[in-house]
């Protein structure tokens, strides 16, 4: 990647502050040239072959399809790939890229997902069905109303960018968050699941779905224009609805 | 390392909603002991009365006006996002509990000096 | 664990049924007391009005059980979110509090309708 020889751009150099450590450690500042169609992730790619090859990070697609890149800029939830440094530089040409928010992180840029996705599994986000391979098809309408609320949270990659930007996952560690909730929405609109009950039993009370206060932080930065407040909304209501009947 | 959250509209709705919920909370059993001084007859009323007659109290009483014309309406904004039918942040309603909170205030100022 | 949750899913319902039943009475009370403070505010004023009246004594009753469900709640999950209490310790807290809005706002109510 080759600074522009466009005149106003083949001077500037950016003043990169990356972090490096742990869960402790410190942002450490780096110079990088600034390029025609730069994104965040080509800036974090040269500090780590031209300047520093211990910076660790993750990637793989780089185009926004993975999700992989996902990294707090100047403190907020992205994909680095598909944020260009133009939409997000001021004057001072100073960005602070961090690892995502909310999880361990394990070395700079890469932060440690594992309680993200047993969050997923805690609140039975995978299908169960009761056909096999020898029964038919089932027959769903795809402007079902249910089918349709499915659709509308089917397409999450699980990149934690949604669970990194939410407030309560910060204030109370044992909170399903975003993610896994709306995963948990798309299945209980999916009429051929059978654990609908388990589900919502899992997903009740204040490590679930009745912790959400509606911030909206979720649906703003979600990547792929998902909106797990509504989901969540839905299962607040359904269930806090079914728990005063006795019916969970 | 934290996220910023000084974007989101929705999020400075949470934070008004959550303060004056507070500050009310705390407000109510201050509210109830002036009030109960009634049942030592209509003098011991009137004596915690003349105690909330400075101006200190009376601009107390106008923000308490104003927090709970907050946290009114923007609980029943919230009350349409988890209950009524799916409209996003309804940040329409945001400007409404800003207004409605500033004529509550302004009516109690007009009340109080007409 | 899941009867924890079942009881948390509860109170988040009836936290959002008392603020509907509150929407109602808040509305009513400030015009009622914007209508009080109409020149000066004095306990002959308020307690002629409201002594012996029925209505005013049911109203405000209501009023205040409204209020001893919805505070609580909120409160407990404010102090276990940002006071890093415990939720048994949050819980014990909220019905403490709501015994005291209880037991306060029935000495104002009283107190001004009744005596």
């Amino acid at each position: 990647m080759t600074p522009s020889t466009h005149p106003s751009t083949d001077t500037e150099i950016l003043v990169v502050r990356i972090w490096r450590g742990t869960s402790t450690g410190a942002f450490k500042t780096y110079h990088v040239p600034r390029g025609e169609s730069q994104t965040i992730l080509d800036v974090v790619t040269y500090v780590q072959r031209e300047l520093d090859p211990t910076l660790s990070y993750r990637f793989a697609c780089r185009v926004g399809m993975c999700g992989s890149c996902a990294m707090l800029v100047n403190g907020q939830a992205r994909w680095t790939c598909r944020t260009h440094v133009s939409r997000v530089l001021d004057q001072s040409l100073t960005l602070e890229i961090a690892p995502l928010s909310n999880m361990p992180v394990i070395k700079d840029l890469a932060t440690d997902m594992t309680v993200f996705f047993d969050k997923w599994a805690k609140a039975k986000g995978q299908f169960q069905g009761a056909s096999s391979r020898h029964e038919d098809f089932a027959q769903i309408r795809p402007d079902s109303p249910q089918r349709r609320a499915a659709d509308a949270g089917i397409e999450c990659i699980g990149c934690g960018v949604c669970y990194s930007s939410c407030d309560v996952v910060a204030w109370r560690p044992d909170y399903l968050g975003p993610a896994a909730l709306n995963r948990a929405w798309t299945l209980t609109n999916d009429v051929r699941d059978t654990q609908h009950l388990e589900r919502l039993r899992a997903i009740a009370g204040d490590a679930g779905c009745h912790a959400c206060h509606s911030h909206f932080l979720c649906t703003e930065r979600c990547p792929k224009a998902i909106s797990p407040t509504a989901g969540i909304a839905g299962l607040k209501k359904k269930i806090g609805r079914m728990a005063v009947k006795g019916e969970l | 390392m934290r996220t910023s959250r000084s974007r989101s509209l929705a999020y400075s709705a949470f934070v008004v909603h959550r303060i004056s919920g507070l500050i009310l909370a705390l407000f109510l059993p201050l509210h109830f002991l002036v009030l109960s001084q009634a049942i030592q007859g209509q003098a011991a009323l009137d004596r915690a009365l003349r105690l909330t007659d400075s101006p200190a109290v009376k601009f107390a009483e106008w923000g308490l006006v104003v927090l709970l014309t907050l946290h009114l309406v923007g609980g029943m904004r919230l009350i349409l996002i988890e209950f009524g039918p799916w409209k996003g942040a309804r940040s329409g309603w945001i400007t409404a509990t800003v207004f409605t909170a500033g004529c509550t205030g302004f009516l109690f100022l007009y009340n109080l000096v007409i | 664990m899941t009867q924890d949750s079942i009881r948390q899913a509860r109170a988040w319902y009836w936290q959002r049924i008392s603020a509907m039943v509150l929407a109602v009475f808040v509305v009513l009370h400030l015009v009622i007391m914007m209508y009080a403070i109409r020149g000066g505010l004095s306990a002959s004023e308020i307690l002629d009005r409201t002594q012996g009246n029925v209505l005013f004594g049911i109203f405000y009753g209501l009023f205040v059980l409204a209020c001893a469900v919805h505070v609580p709640i909120g409160v407990a999950k404010i102090v276990q979110e940002w006071g890093g209490i415990s939720p048994s310790v949050a819980r014990g807290l909220s019905l403490l509090f709501s015994i005291l809005i209880v037991g306060m706002g029935s000495a104002a109510v009283w107190g001004v309708s009744v005596r």
